[in-house]
């Protein structure tokens, strides 16, 4: 009976690790869904965007099962590293100072230059200005280095909320994501330089998950050779081809 | 790999006439654009907020009266419990309650997985920044389908509204079950009850009038801080409100629109304010029949208005 019954349960464990074994290749991608054309929300209430096509073919390539998980960008890094999913995918630009928290893959786009939009026909001095960003982004960080005031707020529409009530005078983001704003709305426009900021955008993993991200890393370059990357940066218009 | 013409995959929508939005105008348009997926999802959001306060409400008042019974225990230790329960949630600030508590919560249950599924596992659980647990251990399993990360990020949520709101509920109904005059309890006793007896006979039914005022401030407040739902993931009506109120530029949608954020936060209001009326008229109902027959100022009245 005793054989019998350590029998069942030395049975009971293998077969739950094989079960994990077995389906621990489902990944979750964790993104924002807010910074079109990146990341967002179609009408049909579904990831969508640049960042969807490159993932789902991504995933294709790694041979991985993935589920699209959506996140609010202040903690989208403490939930990446306290495991409530396994990458992050959400237009994050690789920097020094986020590669101590997690790990990047190599940059799946060209550094994107950063641009400032304001009212139409107004010109400004950026040291000068007040300054709308995303919270936590390299351009909340550059506006605080220039010395320039600095209106955090915690996803991009509102961003561009500050500019059209006049709380901010310009709001600085990466061009791919104004453009559309710019060539659609009469009353906004570039209103200074372009300026580069980061190293690109990078998909982001935890620092532990080191084999999960070669699969990554190998399967965007893959992308890279074969040109199916560039044909989606075209498609999605997010900045230089590689 | 064959991309897709449009960036957009096009759903099947309710109205047949839905299929060219570009071309519809004025009720045609609006009865399109209010039925998208992304619309559909907004209203199953408010059933989220509804299910929420139907659970969490019970579990909290349940969570209240454990702990309003242990703080009145005359056991040191269960006395000890349910003083330190009330004071440290009540003293914690709720936003920062939410985002410690929860994610330690979850850490914890895993890390309890963890040790009784894992036991051959031989790194660090803390790597750094990095909280690494065994793939069994995860919860929910990383190969749950989405839906139970959903429910298991509800279920979260409504346990830490209940144990923050439990705490209050606690405070008010201690403080409840001491404003039950004294003389009632004296009469239980002189009729031989015992301890248990006169709390559960006399003592209880009548401080639920005491109790309902500090009660029904907790059930408005519990209303509206639904949003904090966000900050456990669920994503809530004022998360989809800001997300479908936003500026839509027509390269990413059919229905493009400007900045609709106030009319969609002032559906919410309409909503708010609707519930909380009927709350309070829910309660002054119930407020009613706890009064009836009791020996307060309102059960006086009653009695006399009778008379």
């Amino acid at each position: 009976m005793k054989l019998f019954l350590t029998g069942t349960a030395v049975l009971a464990l293998t077969a739950s690790l094989a079960m994990a074994a077995s389906h621990s290749e489902t990944v979750r991608l964790g993104t924002e869904g807010a910074y079109p054309p990146f990341n967002f929300l179609n009408d049909a209430g579904e990831v969508d965007g640049f960042e969807r096509e490159v993932g789902d073919e991504l995933c294709a390539r790694a041979e991985l099962t993935c589920e699209w998980v959506t996140n609010e960008w202040d903690s989208i890094i403490p939930n990446l590293v306290s495991g409530n999913y396994d990458a992050i995918i959400a237009g994050m630009s690789i920097t020094d100072e986020r590669e101590e928290v997690i790990d990047f893959t190599q940059n799946y786009t060209q550094p994107d230059p950063s641009s400032y939009l304001g009212m139409a026909g107004t010109e400004i001095d950026p040291a000068g200005a007040v300054i709308a960003a995303q919270a936590g982004t390299i351009q909340a960080a550059h506006i605080a280095e220039i010395g320039a005031t600095l209106l955090e707020f915690a996803n991009p529409e509102e961003t561009i909320g500050a500019v059209r009530d006049g709380e901010a005078d310009a709001v600085l983001a990466d061009k791919s994501f104004l453009t559309p704003y710019a060539e659609e709305s009469a009353e906004l426009d570039f209103v200074a330089e372009d300026i580069l900021l980061g190293g690109g955008i990078g998909m982001g993993f935890r620092e532990s998950d080191a084999e999960l991200r070669a699969k990554f890393d190998a399967a965007i370059q893959s992308m890279k050779e074969d040109g199916s990357l560039n044909a989606l940066i075209e498609k999605w218009d997010v900045g230089e081809t590689f | 790999m064959g991309l897709p013409a449009r960036p957009l995959r096009r759903r099947a929508a309710i109205f047949s006439y839905c299929a060219e939005p570009e071309l519809l105008e004025g009720a045609r348009w609006l009865a399109c654009y209010l039925t998208t997926g992304k619309h559909m999802a907004f209203y199953a959001s408010f059933g989220t907020v509804l299910l929420l306060l139907a659970i969490t409400a019970p579990v909290a008042l349940a969570f209240g009266f454990l702990g309003a019974m242990s703080a009145r225990s005359h056991i040191f230790p269960i006395n000890w419990l349910g003083r330190t329960y009330i004071a440290i949630v009540r003293g914690v600030p709720d936003i920062a309650f939410f985002l410690f508590f929860v994610i330690a919560l979850d850490q914890g249950f895993e890390w309890l997985r963890h040790q009784a599924l894992c036991p051959g596992w031989d790194q660090p659980i803390r790597q750094g920044n990095d909280f690494v647990v065994c793939d069994a251990a995860k919860l929910p399993l990383g190969t749950a389908p989405q839906w139970v990360h959903e429910t298991y990020g509800f279920l979260l949520a409504v346990l830490t509204f209940a144990i923050v709101f439990g705490a209050f509920a606690a405070n008010v109904l201690f403080g409840a079950m001491r404003a039950v005059p004294r003389a009632q309890i004296e009469t239980a006793e002189a009729y031989g009850m015992s301890r248990r007896q006169s709390f559960w006979r006399i003592l209880v039914p009548q401080m639920w009038v005491y109790a309902l005022p500090g009660l029904s401030n907790l059930w408005m407040v519990l209303i509206k801080a639904t949003p904090l739902l966000f900050l456990l993931g669920v994503e809530d009506i004022v998360y989809w409100a800001r997300e479908l109120g936003g500026t839509k530029t027509p390269r990413f949608t059919d229905y493009p629109h400007g900045d609709w954020r106030m009319w969609y936060f002032l559906a919410l209001l309409v909503f708010y304010l609707g519930f909380t009326k009927v709350s309070e008229v829910v309660l002054g109902r119930v407020m009613q029949r706890l009064t009836f027959g009791q020996a307060t100022a309102g059960g006086e009245a009653q009695r006399k208005a009778a008379a």
